[in-house]
């Protein structure tokens, strides 16, 4: 667990450097409320011995941080938190045992129930010191989606678009620890070096996204953007390498793994270019995530001496 | 590229803290306590009573059933009586009781150490001197030989595997064997060759032993259609099924015998055994035994007469350490660990290990977090987690259906589990209800 922790060091370190104040509160609020949720839900709900020296509840505290735009009423982030630990983790009975992914579903919580304020994104640098009334601006993929609903051409939209440079950095609107590509990568890759993550849900989600995206743009390339803009835009690096990847909510074996990377990359693709939010990440691994148990049940592993002809 | 079995397996620590120490024969003990039940199958019939005087070598016991052993004397001396004693299984057995005098071998044993190379016998007369002599498998799974060797009808073996793997960590027996014994090996494994009539025999060692590899390559020059092969080290490669698949890319159906796709395994020291037996006239009254464990004054290899005491051994090796948790009959991935060190030596016991205090705890058990580690690290393709729990819930047909006995018990799985969950017990709790229903429905 502590791997993942390190693994998020460069993405927040970012988020630090573009979001200044705003991001640093709201790790601390989420991570320490995280905490403090199963401590009390462990020791005075359940009864037991507290769990939280795992560090399951401090790396759902990071990631629900990194799914909120940077100036989010701190009390807000507290009721997220409390929704990711006591309903969706702790009310299955802990670690291992809960269906859904408890950051994303917090964060889907939070932005079903306060929807503007998880929607107006601080612009980075400029707001490093400031914590209300923050200069905001739409994300890449809300400056497409609003082109688009308002009949701009592409070429009109990508005119307002942040460069691919910006986008790899982070130098761009967004939730505070989505912006940065490299950085994700950077924790991503050391994952994989050291055996945390295995390949396969990463690799099949975002090739699908890039393939899926790839064909819409070459049979349109006037309607659909290009496949890198939506490597690199919204939430997909870090829902492929830090969510998506959560060993609890995903397929045991590396056969499903791939069904379940595959399937997170179009329902994601479909709700970005079809559906009615402007990012699908979140809403695509919780369907998938949904969907694990059915995969465990029919996806086995290759038996040894199964499919031999004696 | 090194050859291996593909799916799955594990990197335990080797530990091999023995491999440098010669063998050392240690004088038969003072009284040895033989089981009569030594391989896998039906125990042998008893052949003496309190009071008989035997000799070192002498057949003491017959073994009647189809699947069983003959067993032999490993000492000289006076049957004190027949009782029940505790064997490595923790079960109650009998055992035959024997106080030594002097070491008065029988006459027809061959003690000389000139190295016989040829042999006269018929495939049949080698089969049937296996048979008369007790040899059982000396990889740890005591299957009698002779068993091994008759092909069913309809079968045919085409290759002959010998075992050199030694995949356990710690344990050094084999390896030592390779490097002073590895001529007579190669006798017994050509006499293997004539007892299931095939022309080619491939010896699989893992690379963490490059001394055997070398020494067995050499002498296998001057032996017709012996094969060494180097394989990657990974454990359980020593497993049969993994063995035949690393060496020859075939996998046995499940459920199936090796021998279904025209392979029969036998491990070294069974080999060896097949030399002294067909070439010496010696029964299998003695093996290599690795005494060893990180806090062990020496660690040893020993050969060891068949009944002595574990706690004589272990005396030999330094005496036991303080700090003491566990001693292990076998290695520490399937060894078991004993109640008692006055358990004897038998003859699938390939290794004494003594696990400290600290290493000798299970890790505290928490939830299962569906990582997944468990199905990657199964050899067999199964799924751990899964079959956890339905034994945990007593779901036998479920179980039988995520073929949980195809289960080998290796320990991978709880090898690799963050969780600490023992899921091991489960699956061999499981297997024993399975196999009983499986066993009714054929009644």
């Amino acid at each position: 667990m502590w791997g993942v922790v390190l693994a998020l060091v460069p993405a927040m370190l970012v988020s630090l450097w573009y979001f200044g104040l705003g991001a640093l509160i709201s790790m601390a609020v989420a991570v320490f409320s995280c905490v403090a949720v199963e401590y009390l839900v462990t020791k005075f709900v359940l009864k037991q011995e507290p769990t939280i020296n795992d560090g399951s509840a401090i790396i759902t505290g990071v990631l629900l941080a990194f799914n909120v735009p940077s100036n989010i009423p701190w009390w807000e982030l507290v009721i997220g938190s409390i929704f990711a630990i006591a309903v969706v983790k702790m009310s299955f009975g802990g670690l291992g045992k809960n269906p859904f992914n408890p950051a994303l579903a917090g964060r889907v919580f939070m932005l079903i129930s306060f929807p503007v304020d998880m929607t107006s994104w601080p612009l980075p640098i400029q707001n490093r010191f400031v914590l209300v009334d923050a200069l905001t601006g739409p994300t890449a993929l809300g400056t497409l989606r609003e082109g688009m609903k308002s009949g701009e051409t592409l070429s009109q939209i990508t005119s307002q678009l942040p460069d691919y440079g910006n986008m790899l950095l982070g130098n761009i609107g967004g939730s505070l620890g989505e912006v940065s590509a490299i950085a994700l990568l950077i924790g991503g890759i050391y994952m994989l070096f050291r055996k945390i993550i295995s390949w396969h849900i990463p690799v099949s989600y975002l090739l699908t996204v890039f393939i899926f995206t790839g064909i819409l743009w070459l049979i349109n390339p006037d309607k659909y953007i290009d496949p890198v803009f939506h490597l690199l835009a919204g939430g997909l690096i870090l829902g492929a390498f830090f969510m998506a990847t959560d060993m609890v909510t995903s397929p045991m074996t590396t056969k499903g793994m791939l069904i379940f990377g595959v399937g997170c990359g179009l329902l994601t693709v479909l709700i970005r270019v079809w559906g009615s939010y402007p990012e699908g990440v979140s809403f695509a691994i919780l369907i998938m995530n949904a969907v694990t148990p059915l995969l465990n049940k029919y996806i086995k592993p290759k038996r040894f001496g199964e499919t031999v002809k004696a | 590229m090194l050859k291996t079995f593909k799916k799955g397996g594990v990197h335990p620590e080797e530990n091999k803290i023995s491999a440098g120490k010669a063998v050392e024969v240690l004088p038969p003990s003072q009284k040895v306590y033989i089981p009569l039940g030594q391989s896998l199958g039906a125990p042998a019939k008893p052949l003496v009573d309190k009071g008989s005087e035997v000799k070192t070598g002498q057949l003491i016991a017959k073994g009647e059933s189809f699947i069983s052993a003959n067993v032999h004397s490993s000492v000289s001396g006076k049957v004190i009586k027949i009782d029940d004693i505790t064997d490595p299984s923790g079960y109650r057995r009998k055992a035959v009781f024997i106080d030594t005098v002097g070491d008065e071998w029988l006459e027809t044993i061959d003690r000389t150490e000139t190295i016989k190379r040829d042999c006269d016998l018929s495939a049949q007369e080698i089969i049937r001197k296996i048979n008369e002599m007790g040899i059982v498998g000396m990889g740890g799974a005591t299957f009698p030989s002779h068993v091994k060797l008759m092909v069913p009808e309809g079968k045919k073996a085409e290759i002959l595997i010998i075992n050199g793997v030694e995949c356990e960590p710690y344990l050094t027996a084999d390896h030592r064997l390779m490097l002073e014994k590895g001529e007579q090996i190669l006798v017994g494994v050509t006499l293997l060759m004539k007892a299931l009539g095939v022309a080619k025999a491939v010896i699989g060692i893992e690379n963490n032993k490059p001394d055997a590899i070398s020494h067995m390559q050499e002498l296998a020059k001057s032996f017709k259609g012996v094969e060494v092969v180097a394989l990657k080290v990974k454990y359980p490669q020593g497993a049969e099924k993994q063995l035949i698949k690393a060496i020859t890319g075939r996998e046995v159906p499940s459920q199936k015998l090796p021998i279904e796709v025209g392979c029969v395994v036998n491990n070294v020291g069974t080999a060896f055994a097949v030399y002294e037996a067909i070439q010496k006239n010696k029964p299998l009254f003695e093996r290599v035994v690795t005494v060893t464990g990180d806090k062990l004054a020496s660690p040893s290899n020993f050969m060891v007469r068949i009944g002595t005491p574990v706690s004589e051994l272990i005396e030999k090796a330094g005496g036991l350490p303080a700090e003491t948790g566990k001693i292990i009959s076998g290695g520490p991935m399937m060894g078991k660990a004993l109640n008692s060190a006055d358990i004897p030596v038998m003859k699938g016991t390939s290794g004494i290990v003594l696990v400290p205090e600290e290493k000798s705890k299970r890790m505290e058990m928490r939830n299962c977090i569906r990582c997944g580690k468990c199905v990657s690290a199964c050899p067999m393709g199964l799924e751990p987690y899964l079959l956890e729990r339905e034994v945990n819930a007593g779901l036998w047909e479920e179980a039988e259906n995520s073929r949980i006995m195809d289960c080998m018990e290796c320990g991978c799985c709880l090898f690799t589990c963050p969780s600490g969950r023992p899921l091991l017990d489960y699956l061999r709790l499981g297997k024993n209800k399975v196999g009983q229903i499986i066993r009714s429905r054929t009644k």
